[in-house]
Order: structure tokens, then sequence, then C-alpha cells
């Protein structure tokens, strides 16, 4: 019986190796057949394109980036982009949609009430236009660069984003750059562009909606007994919550807040939209440069696919850690 | 035997195998696959004034689309037989290289990386562009080196942002270029005061001011051109007869603004004592049949859209809003660029 069973592993073990070695090696033939057709219709191909400089300018970036520099620093800049949208907008959905999960449960009426017309307005609507309202919303309304409002000394609002002041590291420590009004635009400081603000706005608004439902699923998952027990026992609501419901509720919010956080992510390609340089932005415009649009797009895969699967792993360590807490309980 | 999950995965792998081993389907010879289908598939933008833009009846008008009516005229005998394919600045050369169209004609500049490397040629240059940069008036800027510093608004997938760039580094400036994706939200943003400029071609700056403000006064043009833009029609690489009957009949329209055949008179003129008009129309020797053509395909085009100088006219110029003045564009024997080798 043993011996069958270790032969039968064995035989699996094969016909999987061999499935394996067959998608290898189709991969192969069809990453070859690939270039041999666009070598015959005489488009270049290849990735050396990635060394040569660039010779476009990026909007906004947090390296000292110039069109002298390699395309390969350009798609970096680009990928820093997505990132500096991306993860202030995991904390800024995670923080609001905690909050609206709650006031869903809330006993206030009115606090529920709106609770649910947020959920349900900005999970109705598609992303594209929420990102588009957002930033029409800011451009539109916002005075022009030349009559910005200084609503806090330093701080200037207008069509050309926020500055505001910035820690200057070349700069003795502890002083301030101090943005002020040069002759087109706002000098000095550091600034955020409307299409930042929108992009961010746009994503931490849209995954909080879904994140608030997961958080209220969560919490009405641990059963209406519990509580009254804890309540019982004497524990404040306050305890009761963070003793008795989120530790059995972490564990059901999890995982599916992981494949909100991997949406926000991904979705972050929409930048390009608002006129936001994330990496999409920076893969077009090589990949209209170059002419290059096989090399761009799988680049661009390749980093989603990567930052996807990151996130996945990170929350995957989350969760494992969360339910060993949970069981040594 | 049963078959186990497994197996019936690896069956599906050789079968993708197998489809993909198949060799890729080659369009063959354009001329014969475009006389096949009865039509001439011409890719468009999405909606550029003066170019390729749909009027109020719905039809495709435009330099562009007029250039692509020519061709079926030419080659199949009938103007209408084209088949439209609007196309976005960053898609427009994957359907030429992948032969879903036949033609790219869409206001595209005519570059080395683009002609070396990218599969394709450029056949002829059909109008001579420049970029330049529109402001708001009130903005009192008056020329490009006031925009020292200025964030500039440009869509994407376009030779626009390397220009600037070019530009400013030249002038020891810097811009800030603002990029989208769309054409639509580019300019939305800069109208709605996002951005201090805007940058693409002078010609579509002119159909843009017309066409998108309420009040063109308030927006002007600044007087310098940064770059070189000669846009014309691009073929596929490889199909040297069909990139020969494109660009030759460019040509023919140039040639026949330059030998006063137009729309309406090419039919008496057919019997024109001047041989090179005769040649041009097909009353006498048969120059079409060179490039695998009959010997009124010139004549055919002709009637179809008029001579060049008609055709800019229409669209572009004096009968059209743009009101875009010849410049560069006029014939060369009036100190133009338009120049078309002999049809002899």
């Amino acid at each position: 019986m043993r011996r069958r069973f270790a032969e039968a592993g064995r035989r699996a073990f094969l016909w999987q190796a061999l499935a394996v070695g067959l998608l290898l090696l189709g991969g192969w033939w069809v990453a070859g057949r690939v270039e041999g057709e666009l070598a015959a219709r005489g488009i270049r191909s290849g990735f050396g394109f990635l060394l040569q400089p660039a010779g476009f300018e990026i909007g906004e970036s947090l390296f000292d980036f110039h069109a002298g520099l390699a395309y390969w620093q350009a798609f970096l800049v680009g990928f820093a982009n997505t990132l500096r949208v991306a993860l202030p907008g995991l904390l800024l959905a995670t923080v609001l949609g905690a909050l609206i999960g709650f006031a869903r449960l809330s006993p206030n009426f009115l606090l529920r009430a709106l609770g649910t017309a947020y959920v349900e307005v900005f999970r109705n609507v598609p992303l594209l236009l929420q990102l588009l309202t957002w930033y029409f919303l800011l451009t539109e309304k916002l005075p022009p660069v030349a009559d910005a409002v200084e609503f806090l000394p330093g701080f200037f609002l207008s069509k050309s984003g926020l500055a505001f002041p910035l820690p200057a590291f070349a700069v003795a420590a502890g002083e301030l750059a101090w943005p002020q009004r040069g002759l087109l635009n706002i000098e000095g400081g550091a600034t955020v562009t409307p299409e930042y603000l929108a992009v961010l706005l746009g994503l931490a608004a849209y995954s909080a909606a879904y994140l608030a439902e997961i958080v209220r699923a969560g919490i009405l998952s641990v059963s209406r007994g519990q509580v009254e027990a804890a309540a019982a026992l004497g524990l404040t609501a306050r305890q009761r919550m963070r003793w008795v419901v989120l530790p059995q509720a972490l564990r059901l919010i999890v995982p599916p807040a992981g494949n909100q956080y991997l949406n926000l992510t991904k979705n972050s390609s929409l930048a390009v939209v608002v006129g936001y340089p994330d990496l999409v932005s920076v893969a077009n415009t090589t990949l209209n440069q170059t002419g290059q649009a096989v090399e761009c797009i799988a680049i661009l895969i390749a980093v989603y696919l990567a930052l996807s699967l990151a996130t996945a792993a990170l929350l995957a360590l989350y969760n494992a850690r969360l339910l060993r807490r949970g069981s040594a309980a | 035997m049963k078959l186990s999950p497994l197996r019936c995965a690896l069956l599906v792998l050789a079968g993708a195998a197998a489809g993909f081993a198949a060799p890729a389907a080659h369009a063959g010879k354009t001329l014969d696959a475009v006389r096949q289908h009865g039509r001439v598939v011409c890719g468009v933008s999405t909606g550029l004034p003066g170019f390729s833009a749909v009027d109020s009846k719905g039809n495709w008008v435009g330099l562009d689309t007029d250039v692509c009516r020519a061709l079926a005229a030419a080659v199949l005998g009938d103007a209408g037989k084209v088949k439209w394919t609007p196309l976005n600045s960053q898609q427009r050369f994957t359907p030429l290289q992948a032969g879903e169209i036949d033609v790219l004609s869409r206001n595209t500049t005519w570059t080395l990386t683009r002609d070396a490397s990218m599969g394709l040629h450029f056949a002829a240059v059909t109008y001579y562009d420049g970029q330049g940069f529109m402001v708001a008036k009130k903005s009192k800027v008056t020329n490009v080196k006031q925009l020292k510093g200025a964030e500039i608004c440009v869509q994407s997938g376009t030779t626009t942002e390397k220009n600037l760039t070019d530009y400013f580094r030249a002038q020891g400036m810097k811009a800030k270029p603002v990029v989208f994706e769309s054409y639509e939200a580019s300019l939305k943003a800069f109208f709605s005061g996002r951005c201090q400029a805007y940058t693409t071609d002078v010609s579509s700056l002119a159909a843009i001011r017309d066409k998108e403000v309420k009040n063109p006064d308030d927006y002007a043009i600044l007087p310098e051109l940064i770059s070189k833009e000669p846009l014309g029609p691009a073929v596929r690489r490889g199909d040297d007869e069909w990139f020969a009957i494109v660009k030759w009949v460019v040509y023919a329209l140039i040639e026949a603004e330059e030998l006063g055949v137009t729309q309406a008179n090419a039919e008496s003129l057919k019997r024109s004592a001047n041989p090179a008009v005769q040649r041009l129309l097909g009353g006498a020797e048969d120059m079409g049949r060179l490039l695998g053509l009959d010997k009124e395909w010139a004549y055919r085009a002709i009637r179809a859209v008029g001579n060049y100088g008609e055709i800019f006219d229409r669209n572009l110029g004096a009968n059209s809003p743009l009101k875009l003045p010849r410049g560069s564009n006029q014939l060369w024997t009036k100190g133009g660029l338009m120049y078309a080798p002999p049809i002899r």
C-alpha cells in the first residue's frame, strides 16, 4: 500500500515536472518567435534602449531627474511616483475605511446614514470618473497660481497645487525652506501637484468604501453573545471592542482587505488620465519615443506583478501572525 | 484510459503550442488585399479639425482623410471605399505594424527613429508643421523665454514632449511638463488654468483655439516655432509596391496643383496640349501601369478630392474655419516647400 503511494507520488511529480518544462519551453519558443517576427518587420527589439538618454522631463520626481538621464532612471522615477501615491493612499484608505465601517455600525442614526451614503456613492461610481471629478474640482475651483491663497503662513494653495515648507537638508538642520511667490509660480519649499492630490484622494476615497464594508462585515461576524458576555463581565464598550471583538474580527478582515490593497496599487495606474507621471505615464512616453511597445508593456507587467506579489506576501505574513496569536490565546 | 486533469492540461498546452507553431499569416501584398476587400483601411486621428475629424453629418473630413480618399480613388476607383480607424497617438503605430490598417494618415511626424526602427516607412510629407505654444492673453506672456519654470500642459504619446525638453534645455531653462494621456483632458486642464501654456503643433493649436474656446481672442499663439514637424502618411515596411503607390498618389496631388489641374477642370484637361498634364491624367502615356494601377489613377484621385492646394484651402486654409496661411506648405514655385518629383 505504502509503496503504491510512493510510486503514485513519484509519477505525479514526473508529470508536473514535464508540464512545467513544456510550459517553459513554450514560453521560450514564443519569445524567440516574437523577436524573429519583429526583426523580420524591421521593428527594433531588446532592452538596450533602457541605457539611452530619455530626452524628456518628468513634471514631478522624488529624485533630481533631468532629460539627460537614461530611460531606466525615468522608469525608476515613474515607479517611485507610483509608490509615492499608492502607499499614502493605502494608509489614508485604511483610516477612512475603518472610520466609515465603524460609523455604519454606530447607534447614531445620522452617522449610520452618512456611512451608508458614502459607501454607496463611492462604490458605485467608476473610479475613472471619480479621478477626473477630483481633478477638475481641484483645477477649476482653486485660484490660478498668481493669486495663490496663503491659508497658513508658508502654505500656498492654487491650481498649481499645494506648496508647503519643507525641512531643508541642504540648509542647517532645523531650518525650513519656505515657499515664496515667484514670477510665474511659487518657488521654494515643497509642492504636491493637483494631479497628485487628485489621484491620492480618488484612490483613497474609492478604496475606503470597500474597506468600510470589509470592516463592518468583520465586526458583525463576531457573535452577539460574546459582546453580551463581555458586557456582563463589566468590560466597557471600548474594552469589549479592543479585547473581544477586534481580535476575532481582524482574522476575517485582513485577507479581503489585502485584496483591496492590491486593487489600490493596481488602480494607481489610472493616474495617467489626470496627468500624474506614474509608471504607466513614463512607459507611455517611452513607448512612443522608442516604439518598443512589447518591452515597455513587459516592464509594466513585471513591475505591477512584483508589487502585487510583494504586498500579498507581506499580508500573508501578517495574517499568519494573527492566526498564530489567535490560536495561542 | 481516463484522462487525469493534469493530462488534459498537457493536451491543452500541446494544442496551444501547435497553434502558435502555425506560421503567422502575413497580409501578403497590400495592394492585393486592398483590391480583394474592396477597401483601403486608413488610420486617422480621434478628432483633429482640419486633418481628420468627423463633421456634423458624420463624415470624416480633413487633409489626412483626403489623402486616404485619393488613395481609394486611385486604387479602387471609388473615393468612398475607405474604412476609417480612429487611433490615439499612442496606439497609432501598432495597428500599422500588425497589418490591421493599410496606411496611417494621422498628423504623424516623420522622424529617424520612427522611420528606421518601427517597421514603417513615411511615404511623403503632406504638411510642414512646427511646434508652438499657446498662452492665455491675460498672462501677458509674449514670447517663449518668459515661460521659464512654467508648467506646460502636453498630451503624451507625441514627439511634443521631447521637443519641449530639447528646446528648453538648449535655452538653459527648465519646464515642468504636465502630461495627460488623453487629448481632451490635456485641453481641459489648460483651459481651466492648470498650466501657463499648452504646447503642440501650431496647426493643431489654431484648430484648438478655434474649436474649444468661446472667445478665441483670449488666447495667443506665441511667435516662436521650436521644432520641425513634417507630417505625412506612413505605410508598413516590406511592401515596396504599396509604398510607391501611396507616395505617388500624394505627389500626383501636388503635381496637379503645380500644373494647374483642379477637380473642376481635370476632365477637360485630359485632352490638354501640355504633355506633363496628359501624362498625369492618363491622356496618352500609361504611367499607372508602372505602379500596378491603370492609367487614370491620378485623374480619379484629383476628381475625388482636388489638387493639393484645393485640399489645403478646403480643410485648413482660406475656405476653412482655421484660416491657416499656406506658409511652408506653398508650392516650391511660390516660395514654399511642396515639391513633387516629376511624373514621367
